[in-house]
């Protein structure tokens, strides 16, 4: 057996530099932070907990919630329609993506919230035929529901695309041997295929879902008091705007670190059968680096012993 | 082996066309009940095609195909054929079993969940029975102990055994196998050349696309060899594989022996 190697390490002086400026920086934003009254830390303190904040935020959540699963079911659609034989239904999915995202957000939010001055009435019955209910679309197309349908329909086309690429991701041998077992057409995309697609469809739709937590807040220009529009109302009050908007921002950046959270543990489900070692979680990788000191304390305890 | 009744595999004048390609140019073959066919030749030969085109992956351009006195894709109605449904052919495929060069396990199922899909999904079978059968067939390839295991933790060896027992989970009357060895490792070819012939023994029907001569000069019943979408000549292993007849066999085999 051959002797370890204790070798002088190399000197890094670029690094200390780097890292003296870092330092710099940093301690000059924390100062601002500190000593700058106008953040007036107290007033974010007052406000961060209250019920008008934590209504809107639960508004947020739920406006989130509820547009990524139109858009997840919709892209799934979507997607599969985009992949269909058939040209109408191909074409037609590929027209949808190219208007719904060749179109602000923003606009789209607008025109829902507008669908009245289009159609004054909307109405269920046969196409062309008659209608068994109907009614004014002021009634049918409240704020809530424009702000949905805008957010909901625009992912649509997003997630669609996801899907797709997605999809494509898997072998085609996966199909060909569920196809040569007589499952059908149905059956091997929601069993064969997409479970295996989702590896491919969750990171970026994680992406998506910390992109709806924030794009939700557009819909405070159609007046839907989410957690930005009731900081908006309360600072259009109080003229408190910094400090009010820091709420909302703590808000979002917490719910984005929640998100970020899950879509790890969604990640390492999905991953199940295709690596052979799953990534550790936290918790193991802290266990794991416990076990390491562990055995290097022994192994100086022994050395010095 | 001389059998009667009406023929598991029967090959009419297949043709196949990409594009302008003609990939078959006039198959006619049969298979009889208990019978093993092995198909061998060069590749490019249009032999895994053909295979495709037995239970309808690839449909057909010109001639007649049928499995078990049915046509495959089509019936015949008043002297014209109509395309049959997907959920017709899905019946048809289920009747088949088929293994591929490359195994294509389902990546995200353990080895005994690839076995239960079937059997589950397209027969409607009950999922105790259908684990307790899995865990039988999983056990008669070798595998009992590998129920849990994901195709990525076992060998080729052992997921193309897998992909055996999920085809004859469904109970096929036809067992296709598309070259099952080739993309094995030397050493590993001969455990999943062992299980073939454990279904051999059995009198599964099965046509056997293939590159290993021994395997081929053992068990099969007859021996098609194929050539630029056309069968050069067909008979027993003793005929086509030690005494062929024609120069394009021979000199074939002379490379591959």
């Amino acid at each position: 057996m051959s002797a370890d190697i204790h070798a002088v390490p190399v000197r890094h002086p670029g690094r200390w530099a780097a890292t003296a400026a870092v330092l710099v920086l940093l301690a000059m934003l924390v100062h601002t932070l500190v000593t700058n009254p106008r953040f007036q830390w107290d007033v974010v303190n007052r406000y961060f907990t209250t019920s008008a904040i934590l209504t809107g935020l639960q508004r947020t959540l739920e406006l989130t919630a509820l547009a990524m699963a139109i858009g997840i079911v919709l892209g799934i659609i979507l997607a599969v329609m985009r992949l269909s034989p058939n040209p109408l239904l191909s074409t037609t999915s590929w027209a949808y993506i190219w208007f719904f995202r060749g179109t602000p957000l923003l606009v789209q939010l607008i025109f829902w919230y507008n669908l009245a001055a289009l159609f004054p009435k909307l109405g269920l019955g046969i196409p062309f035929g008659p209608q068994f209910v109907s009614g004014s679309a002021n009634v049918f197309i409240t704020t809530w529901t424009a702000a949905l349908l805008g957010l909901g329909l625009n992912e649509g086309a997003y997630m669609a695309e996801i899907v797709r690429s997605g999809i494509l991701s898997v072998d085609e041998g996966q199909q060909e041997a569920a196809y040569a077992l007589g499952m059908r057409r149905m059956q091997v995309m929601r069993r064969i295929v997409l479970p295996q697609a989702m590896k491919v469809i969750i990171p970026p739709t994680g992406n998506q879902t910390i992109g709806m937590l924030k794009s939700s807040s557009l819909v405070s220009v159609i007046a839907v008091p989410e957690l930005l529009y009731t900081a908006q109302i309360i600072y259009a009050r109080t003229y408190q705007t910094i400090p009010l908007l820091i709420v909302a921002s703590l808000w979002y950046l917490m719910v984005t670190s929640v998100l970020t959270m899950g879509q790890f543990y969604i990640e390492r489900y999905f991953a199940r059968g295709s690596s052979r070692a799953l990534p550790p979680t936290p918790l193991e990788k802290l266990r794991r680096q416990a076990t390491r000191f562990r055995a290097l304390a022994a192994a100086r305890q022994r050395e010095r012993g | 082996m001389t059998s009667t009744g009406i023929p598991v595999c029967e090959a009419i004048g297949v043709h196949k066309r990409f594009g302008a390609l003609e990939v078959l140019r006039g198959i006619d073959l049969t298979v009889m009940p208990s019978e093993v066919m092995c198909i061998i030749g060069p590749s490019g030969s249009g032999k895994s095609t053909f295979l495709r085109c037995v239970n309808h992956l690839t449909k057909i351009d010109a001639g007649r195909l049928s499995v078990d006195g049915h046509l495959v894709g089509y019936r015949e109605r008043n002297g014209r054929l109509h395309e049959l449904p997907e959920r017709e052919i899905a019946k048809q495929r289920a009747e088949i079993g088929m293994v591929f060069q490359r195994f294509n396990l389902f990546a995200h199922m353990t080895a005994l969940e690839n076995v239960i899909e079937a059997p589950l999904r397209v027969r409607g079978t009950n999922r105790t029975d259908a684990i307790a059968a899995a865990r039988r067939l999983l056990a008669r390839v070798g595998l009992a102990n590998k129920a849990d295991a994901f195709p990525s933790q076992l060998s080729g060896g052992q997921q193309q055994r897998v992909a055996i027992a999920r085809a004859l989970a469904m109970n096929p009357k036809l067992m296709l196998f598309d070259e099952p060895t080739s993309a094995l490792d030397p050493e590993l070819v001969s455990e999943v050349l062992d299980v073939i012939r454990v279904l051999v023994a059995d009198g599964l029907t099965m046509i056997v696309v293939t590159h290993e001569m021994g395997f081929a000069r053992q068990v099969a019943d007859q021996v098609v060899f194929m050539d630029n979408g056309v069968i050069v000549e067909s008979g027993s292993p003793a005929a086509i594989i030690d005494n062929p007849s024609h120069e394009r066999t021979r000199s074939f085999l002379s490379k591959v022996l």
